[in-house]
């Protein structure tokens, strides 16, 4: 139990240590202020249109440039930073959610139930899920929540697989039985006991499942089927600046770094987290 | 590891540096013609595909009674070699050619043309096109099922070379029907030996089985990837084809299509994308073409919604719409804006009706209409296909309604087939919707509007309207016929049924190494006229 | 392991029945339908239709007929292009595919591996930080965006290569496969750095290393075989990943692959051409994840069957 605290805070030295994750952090925090601020900061709502102007190279009153509507691209992007974020956070959510409490339960009941529910799993892995998304997409139409749920229903396997090793590995450590002789209720032990020991493993998961989900909600975007205007998420802001990016390049290079930054930060950022709370693999 | 490196390095190299010649390049000695398709073709049973890109594919391969005129107008000779008209419009007697000859050497004889009409107008077949030939005596009733004989249906068969028809009414677009591909013959013994007169899924179609009257024959087929024809020596004609061969690539993303060209793969493209479009023009791109085409695109509206029901909702709706902006910084194509339904100066006929661009005189037809502070305009949806044009015509107009009339209305974008079915069941209120035209003359668009017609699709139904229409389609003299279409297409504009926003125009790159290719107002660009040649 | 390998084979079974039996109900679901165009159809010929195709008949019975067709090896004819058979399409679209996924792997293996091997051994030196920079934009640079760019680069500015096409002109097949491999790539990268890593500080390697044996000798004999269990582990759902991630790929460089007859399957309401390739890639996701199962546990005995 006294394990735990000096567990968190050697995992705490060692990430603050590592430099690639603190930026990474950094940058996280401010693109989620800012995306959180978007309408306070953003100087032009995102559905406005300037059709006179056009395609517009940065200026002074776009200074990101603006898109062939006349709509400006720092606005957008902001807004984009809104939606993509959220499809990433909520997606993830989704995932988690599902995938730790099947990994709990398979890997602390054990036995028969862990069995039947790990056979499950095998069985979805077999499932071309991208094939899936696509085809609930193009059926129910690019509904948000069903996007949310769609992709989290395609990252949750690999969590409860996790979490249901850890699990099982903690569960017949000492602490975890002598907790279960002095007769500690199954939930307390989740809570008190399993649940803080497995919250490196799903943290650091989770922060390299956001960039995934990222990427899959800007490739079906790109088959038409992501997010719909005049709501845009960086992912129709790229598949958009590609078709121009030979005419308008800001509207390609803009979009396309701020998404590649914040990839970047979270994959660094996660890497750190793994690194931190896994003493064996870190860089000396 | 390093000599995979190495040797990657070396075929890298070696492919750029070996002077393989761009397919452009090649096809000019070669007179191989790289045609960029669009989108991979149904298949080449011209009885029962719908779409464009076969039809570019079955003009190459088949031939109909007559065939377009590359500089459009009338049509000229094809399987038949000239025509007569009765006095009164009713009977058109067609002699073919004395040597037009099918594609395995069988004679092409005027029994091909009847049983192949049969063919198409048997309800079993499920064809989709049967409605071209209803003009002919009896074939609307064979088609539905009244009656089995096809002897009840206007089509004789005088002798191996010639082929008589009888019409319903005189119709004086009948010759322009004949281009489209559903009127075309197949080959009896080729179809039956793979399978029945009504069966779809024959295998009679495959290179090495396909046999038909044009000017070239079907060499190889491989899906998704490349379509090739090859000139047809037993075509009556063939000594004025100078091709040898077409190659067909169904490229469907725009981008990789521009990008063919650009790198000299392609000689053709079968669109622009649209943001490429005012750069090339800017630019004075050689190769960018810009043509007048038979199409119109509106928006319906659903007129049995209870808010769509009030035609000053409708009007307000057309008036509040800036047609001039829409196509200089939206489509900014050469687009035209359309104030009429039927595309101005099809076959001569020029429309004489006006949409005024006047916001005022939208709002105030909205309060009379009993909308105002207390009676909210509410909320409607404009329903289109997922594709980017659609979208970026939509948001402008959105923008347009919301400042000009203060109403704000919704975006939905369903995927075609979803798009389609809801339009069909009058699941909408407004829809984006195109039409081209089918032949040439203002009857492919005007009818379409008649009540009971399955492209109607708003709802709208006006006997008077159905009257003129009808009536024109039997008068023969053209100056009379066209005042009663005019008069027919004022009822229309001033209904509104539906909002008409701009004529198309046909938007393609085409190197400069083809000649021979003239724009038409209905995309018919028959092969045996063009050649390659480098100036 | 044969046991191993016979019980894949029969969960396999259920699976695919599964698969098969979601996705048919679930384009059922859709609205739209196969014989759906611009130009409306009359009642009367879509009623020709749907009895030719089958598609008035009771679901249970549309059902029970596809089952019992696809246990003969029939997934019927397309409905958007008559007369050709599913079968005859997947058989067209699945070897193209499947040779872009071989490629694409290769090129993920050869640079990855080769990039995160280097950076394990020069941790913490510029040939670390480098590869491991490039991997990063590898991995959070979307296709679709990786594609064209090199496109643009190297088949317009610079003429080397071809835009599109696959098979038609020398060498259109690099551009596909770099563009599909290098996500890949750096995946592998990543994988195969962390896992010599590990390796690296075992035991057995210090040993080798003090009977005298070459860096080189270490490396390849000793440390790699442990060094690329990740990496192995990582192939299966890779290639299955890439068969299905392989629509972006084919519809940039117009490859007649299966992964775009997929997607326009979907967009068509293809039924019949939707049900045999979900079912199809089904079958290649679990044939490639057992396969990559039974290399990682040939590789290393001693690693139990994690769930």
């Amino acid at each position: 139990m006294s394990n735990s605290a000096s567990l968190w805070s050697d995992a705490l030295y060692r990430l603050t240590r590592n430099k690639a994750a603190m930026v990474g952090g950094s940058i996280l925090i401010i693109l989620i202020l800012c995306a959180i601020a978007a309408p306070w900061i953003a100087p032009y709502p995102y559905a406005y249109q300037d059709l006179d102007l056009g395609a517009a190279p940065p200026s002074a009153q776009h200074i990101l440039g603006t898109d062939i509507l006349g709509r400006d691209l720092f606005s957008r992007i902001l807004y984009g930073a809104r939606v993509s974020l959220l499809v990433g956070f909520v997606a993830t959510g989704v995932a988690l959610v599902i995938g730790v409490s099947w990994g709990i339960v398979a890997g602390f009941f054990g036995g028969t139930i862990d069995s039947v529910m790990m056979r499950i799993v095998d069985i979805l892995y077999g499932l071309p899920f991208i094939i899936f998304v696509i085809l609930l997409m193009v059926i129910f139409g690019s509904n948000l929540w069903l996007l949310f749920g769609a992709i989290g229903a395609v990252e949750w396997l690999t969590m409860s697989r996790i979490v249901r090793g850890q699990v099982i590995g903690l569960k017949n450590q000492e602490f975890v039985l002598a907790a279960k002789a002095m007769g500690v209720s199954n939930f307390s032990m989740f809570r008190r006991h399993l649940l803080p020991n497995i919250l490196g493993p799903i943290a650091v998961y989770a922060t390299l499942t956001i960039p995934q989900v990222m990427l899959l909600e800007s490739f079906l975007s790109f088959l038409g089927l992501g997010i719909q205007p005049p709501m845009s998420s960086w992912g129709t802001l790229i598949k958009d600046g590609v078709e121009s990016m030979e005419e308008y390049s800001w509207l390609l290079v803009y979009p396309g770094i701020t998404f590649t930054i914040t990839l970047f930060a979270l994959n660094f950022f996660g890497d750190g987290l793994r690194d931190a709370l896994d003493p064996k693999t870190t860089d000396s | 590891m390093r000599h995979l490196y190495l040797t990657l390095a070396v075929i890298i190299f070696i492919s750029g540096c070996s002077s393989s010649l761009s397919p452009v390049d090649d096809g000019l000695d070669k007179q191989i013609f790289h045609f960029g398709n669009g989108s991979e073709p149904q298949g080449i049973d011209p009885h029962i595909v719908t779409g464009v890109p076969e039809h570019h594919l079955l003009i190459s391969l088949c031939e109909g009674l007559t065939s377009s005129n590359p500089n459009g107008g009338q049509n000229l000779p094809g399987a038949a070699e000239s025509w007569d008209i009765s006095e009164d419009g009713t009977v058109y007697t067609f002699y073919l050619q004395k040597n037009g000859k099918w594609s395995n050497g069988d004679a092409l004889t005027a029994n091909d043309f009847a049983w192949s009409w049969q063919r198409l107008l048997t309800p079993s077949l499920g064809s989709q096109y049967p409605d071209m030939l209803y003009y002919v005596k009896g074939a609307s009733d064979f088609h539905n099922g009244i009656t089995d004989n096809f002897n009840d249906v206007g089509v004789e068969v005088v002798d191996d070379y010639t082929f008589r028809v009888h019409l319903n009414n005189s119709t004086p677009f009948f010759l322009g029907l004949l281009s489209h591909y559903s009127t075309w013959p197949v080959h009896k013994e080729t179809v039956l030996k793979h399978g029945t007169i009504d069966d779809r899924n024959g295998q009679w179609t495959r290179p090495g089985n396909f046999v038909c009257n044009g000017p070239f024959n079907l060499k190889s087929w491989e899906l998704n990837s490349r379509i090739v024809v090859e000139k047809n020596p037993l075509y009556w004609d063939a000594n004025v084809v100078k091709l040898n061969e077409i190659h067909y690539y169904p490229v469907q993303n725009v981008m990789t299509e521009d990008r063919m060209f650009r790198a000299g793969q392609l000689h053709l493209t079968s669109t622009l994308p649209s943001q490429k479009c005012p750069v090339y023009i800017e630019e004075n791109n050689p190769d960018l073409r810009v043509d007048p085409y038979m199409g119109t695109y509106f928006y319906r509206l659903n007129t049995k919604n209870p808010v769509l029901k009030d035609v000053r909702v409708r009007k307000a709706l057309a008036f509040a719409i800036d047609r001039k902006k829409l196509v200089e910084k939206v489509t900014k194509c050469g687009q035209i804006p359309a104030y009429s339904f039927t595309p101005p100066g099809s076959a001569g006929y020029e429309p004489d009706t006006e949409i005024p661009f006047d916001p005022e005189l939208a709002k105030q037809l909205l309060v009379e209409a009993g909308y105002g502070p207390g009676n909210e305009f509410p909320k409607l949806e404009i329903l289109f296909n997922t594709n980017e044009d659609h979208r970026k015509l939509a948001l402008a107009i959105q923008q347009m309604w919301q400042q000009n009339l203060g109403v704000d209305i919704v975006l939905v974008n369903q995927d075609w087939k979803v798009y389609l079915a809801r339009e069909m069941i009058g699941d909408f209120q407004v829809s984006r919707a195109g039409w081209i035209g089918d032949y040439e003359d203002p009857n492919t668009f005007l009818d379409t509007l008649r009540p009971n017609r399955g492209n109607n699709k708003t709802g709208w139904e006006n006997e008077d309207y159905d009257r003129l229409v009808e009536q024109a389609n039997s008068e023969n003299n053209q100056d009379v016929r066209y005042d009663l279409l005019r008069k027919a297409e004022n009822i229309l504009i001033d209904e509104m049924p539906i909002i008409p926003l701009y004529t198309y125009v046909k938007s393609y790159q085409l190197s400069s190494d083809v000649k021979g290719y003239y724009p038409n107002y209905l995309d018919h660009h028959h092969p045996k006229y063009i050649y390659l040649e480098r100036d | 392991m044969f046991k191993v390998f016979i019980k894949r084979v029969l969960m396999a079974i259920p699976v695919l029945l599964a698969v098969a039996t979601m996705t048919f109900f679930l384009i059922k679901l859709a609205p739209g339908g196969p014989f759906d165009a611009e130009k409306a159809v009359s009642p009367q010929v879509l009623k020709n239709l749907n009895e030719v195709y089958n598609l008035d008949a009771s679901q249970w019975e549309q059902y029970t007929d596809y089952m019992s067709g696809i246990v003969r090896g029939d997934f019927g004819p397309s409905f958007k292009y008559p007369g050709r058979s599913v079968t005859e399409m997947i058989g067209i679209g699945l070897p193209i595919t499947f040779e872009l996924a071989i490629y694409a792997i290769l090129i993920a293996l050869v640079i990855g591996v080769f990039a995160g091997v280097l950076a394990a051994l020069k941790r913490n030196t510029l040939l670390d930080f480098i590869p491991m920079a490039i991997a990063m934009i590898g991995i959070c640079v979307p296709t679709f965006l990786m594609g064209p760019l090199l496109v643009l680069i190297f088949g317009i500015n610079l003429e080397w290569l071809p835009v599109a096409g696959w098979g038609q002109l020398a060498g259109d097949k690099i551009l596909p496969s770099v563009t599909l491999g290098f996500a890949y790539a750096a995946y592998i990268a990543r994988l195969s750095r962390g896992g010599m890593l590990e390796v690296l500080n075992q035991d057995f390697i210090r040993t080798a290393r003090a009977k005298g044996l070459s860096e080189t000798m270490v490396v390849i004999k000793h440390a790699m075989q442990g060094g690329l269990i990740p990496v192995v582990s990582f192939l299966g759902p890779a290639i299955a990943g890439l068969l299905a991630g392989s629509f972006v790929v084919e519809t940039i460089f117009q490859i007649p692959g299966l992964g775009r007859f997929y997607v326009e399957a979907a967009l068509n309401r293809d039924y019949t051409m939707i049900l045999g390739t979900t079912i199809f890639f089904s079958a290649m996701i679990v044939f490639f994840n057992l396969l990559s199962d039974l290399a990682a546990l040939w590789l290393n005995p001693r690693s139990r069957d994690v769930s």
